[in-house]
């Protein structure tokens, strides 16, 4: 039977900003199928202009509500790099804790809170309450814990208070770290029922291959700074990054668009995975395996699997970082000293959603001549649109009803996790 | 859901956002300690961010963030029309917060060197006030949960809110937080409405003064003191036009 179909989703709800989905088949034929970004600019490169290096990383980290610590570290090393400074060791462990705090919190919030309720047939997570008390007193705790870290390291969870240019404005309280730390190895307990859960997901079979963009981890899997690689086998270093994201207006759009060897690429925790699965924990790998994501994997509904793997080697490494901390020396250093100077600086960091970077140039008076900032969600934009195409083509050919493809078209769109406002910075 | 037999009344909530980072209402979701019975505290029938419920019959309408473009206006507009209540949530909906940085840049130049030859849309970022009548204000970037569960306590309780009427100097004595202007820090708590436990000044950074002045702030000797400290009076501008909260009293 040739269907015809019209899905027009304003906005896209469970996700941070505002999207619209529309698809329209006309007798088993797609006319259209969109994705389009209609969030209100906001102008914070224009906004960075003229401000002072100690404002940066604060207005910056307005930039996003979800993912405010990545903004500011990304902010500190770019003006850090632009200045030539280097950040003592124990500032740059807390900022990695920091980092992972907020990996935690994030990839939580999505698979449990903001995708889990389509596998589980509901509206939101807010029911569960109710209905699995339990399971939502789990989820609860479990996001709390990476809220909770975030608060310890860099003074509160959302818009950080703690990270400086330099390094780190104060060094957490040794009671708050050991209790961190058992709330951790408890959390490692929780997610073991969080991996069941998600197992029990029934993720759409869909896949089409595209390329994948990441931090390159060297020893570790990447968080802050590095080379940059793509699965098409393009590196850079940190500095080329534009050739590395390419932006781009569209007519309709208020987010930009990017691309690189294909007509789209994706970036987040798929991406970090098909880049670096090596260098995960052996427990994330074991839990990978579990959910059976196995790189290279071009399902983007799979990203919700990445980031249940990412959660478990974030906790354990995270482990391994509190004990480091809580072994450095009472006069081991939390901030260099540094001078403002001109120049021209790039800080790379992969958040929650994939590679963020910010790009300051500087006068000598320390103040902010230029600003770019690239955000992960405006790097998938094309790919999510591409993903649209091809799932409505499929379902066209198939058929389906409105509401089924509504369904699955939301889902796909929500499985990348996308950060709106953020892209439209 | 049932407490000792009793059906509490709860209050039908929607959330609302606009011109921001989302952060406020995100708060919502957070300290998860006590986000169970925060969420059976009332009935939330829209909530874009974490739900795809698309109810229309709410008595609270809480918005987050400023407002920038025309639809923003119009959606405002409705939303006052169906609302009992509207809550500004956070220093964007409050004051105009960060987004308001950008009014001091000509729009059209900012449009060219962000959007090159295809400008988008936008007008200067206002506060809600500017629009429509804000019942409850709950300044904040982001907003405090603590302070947000309180009001809602009090709509349970049915007696009158009233915020805070103490400056963060206070919630720094609270927390045993040593002074930070006595640091050699610019900071804004002499003068900022308290209540938020001061998490700036605990994590080293001086209040920046997201929640607006305290009443009575006395704004005058609060500059001829950071002056004496031999703070500068581009970045005392520059802390104290951040989130647009003391605009009305620098213009008085």
């Amino acid at each position: 039977m040739r269907v015809s179909l019209d899905v027009d989703v304003r906005p896209l709800t469970r996700v941070e900003g505002h999207g619209n989905i529309k698809i329209r088949v006309h007798d088993g034929v797609v006319q259209e199928a969109r994705w389009d970004v209609v969030e209100t600019p906001r102008f914070f490169e224009v906004m960075l202009k003229g401000k002072h290096h100690s404002t940066a990383g604060i207005l910056s980290a307005r930039i996003c509500g979800i993912c405010s610590i990545g903004h500011c570290l990304a902010s500190v090393r770019a003006t850090e790099a632009a200045f030539k400074v280097e950040v003592p060791p124990l500032a740059r462990q807390l900022r990695k804790l920091a980092k992972h705090g907020e990996t935690l919190q994030s990839h939580l919030l999505h698979v449990l809170f903001l995708a889990a309720p389509d596998f589980l047939g509901l509206e939101s997570a807010i029911p569960l309450v109710e209905l699995k008390p339990e399971l939502f007193a789990l989820a609860a705790r479990l996001k709390g814990v990476g809220n909770t870290l975030c608060e310890v390291v860099a003074g509160r969870t959302t818009h950080p208070v703690s990270i400086a240019v330099g390094g780190m404005a104060r060094r957490p309280d040794k009671r708050s770290l050991r209790s961190l730390r058992g709330e951790l190895e408890g959390g490692l307990n929780d997610l073991r029922a969080v991996v069941e859960l998600v197992r029990g997901f029934e993720i759409p079979a869909f896949a089409r291959e595209t390329e994948f963009v990441s931090l390159k981890g060297e020893d570790n899997y990447p968080w802050i700074g590095g080379t940059l690689l793509s699965s098409d086998g393009v590196e850079m270093p940190e500095s080329d990054y534009l050739k590395m994201t390419n932006e781009y207006v569209t007519e309709e759009g208020t987010s930009k668009w990017c691309r690189l060897s294909r007509a789209s690429f994706a970036v987040g925790a798929l991406a970090r995975f098909n880049n670096n699965w090596r260098l995960l924990h052996p427990e994330a790998l074991r839990v990978a395996a579990e959910l059976g994501l196995r790189a290279p994997c071009h399902n983007p509904f799979m990203n919700n699997a990445a980031q249940v793997v990412e959660v478990v080697h974030v906790t354990h490494e995270s482990i391994a970082l509190l004990d480091e901390v809580l072994d450095a020396p009472a006069e081991a250093p939390l901030q260099a000293e540094f001078e403002p100077r001109a120049g021209e600086g790039v800080g790379a960091v992969e958040v929650p959603r994939g590679i963020l970077y910010h790009h300051y140039a500087y006068g000598g008076d320390g103040r902010i001549e230029r600003a770019n900032c690239v955000i992960p969600t405006t790097q998938n934009n094309a790919n999510i649109q591409l993903d649209l195409q091809r799932l409505a083509v499929e379902q066209a050919r198939s058929g389906t009803t409105d509401a089924a493809l509504e369904r699955l078209a939301s889902m796909l769109v929500r499985s990348y996790d996308p950060c709106i406002s953020c892209s439209v910075h | 859901m049932r407490y000792l037999g009793i059906e509490p009344v709860r209050p039908k909530v929607a959330v609302f956002d606009f011109t921001g980072c989302e952060g406020c209402e995100l708060q919502l979701v957070n300290k998860e300690d006590t986000l169970g019975p925060f969420l059976q505290s009332i009935e939330i029938v829209r909530f874009r961010e974490a739900s795809s419920a698309q109810g229309e019959d709410y008595e609270v309408a809480i918005v987050d963030g400023a407002i920038s473009r025309a639809d923003e206006v119009e959606r405002l507009k409705r939303i006052r029309e169906r609302a009992k209540v509207l809550v500004a949530l956070g220093s964007c909906a409050c004051f105009g917060g960060v987004a308001r940085l950008k009014n001091a840049y000509d729009l059209a130049e900012a449009n060219r060197e962000v959007y090159g030859d295809k400008p988008k849309e936008t007008q200067a970022a206002r506060p809600v006030k500017d629009f429509v009548a804000v019942d409850l204000a709950i300044p904040g970037c982001p907003v405090s949960k603590e302070e947000v569960e309180r009001v809602v306590r009090h709509v349970a309780l049915g007696v009158p809110f009233q915020s805070t009427v103490y400056p963060v100097c206070v919630d720094c004595k609270q927390r045993f937080v040593g002074c930070l202007m006595e640091r050699g820090h610019l900071c804004l708590g002499a003068i900022t409405r308290g209540g938020c436990e001061a998490p700036c000044p605990a994590g080293g950074l001086g209040c920046w003064g997201c929640r607006g002045p305290a009443p009575e702030a006395n704004l005058k000797e609060f500059l001829a003191l950071a002056r004496e400290r031999g703070f500068a009076d581009r970045e005392i501008d520059e802390r104290l036009g951040f989130f647009g909260g003391f605009e009305e009293l620098r213009c008085a």
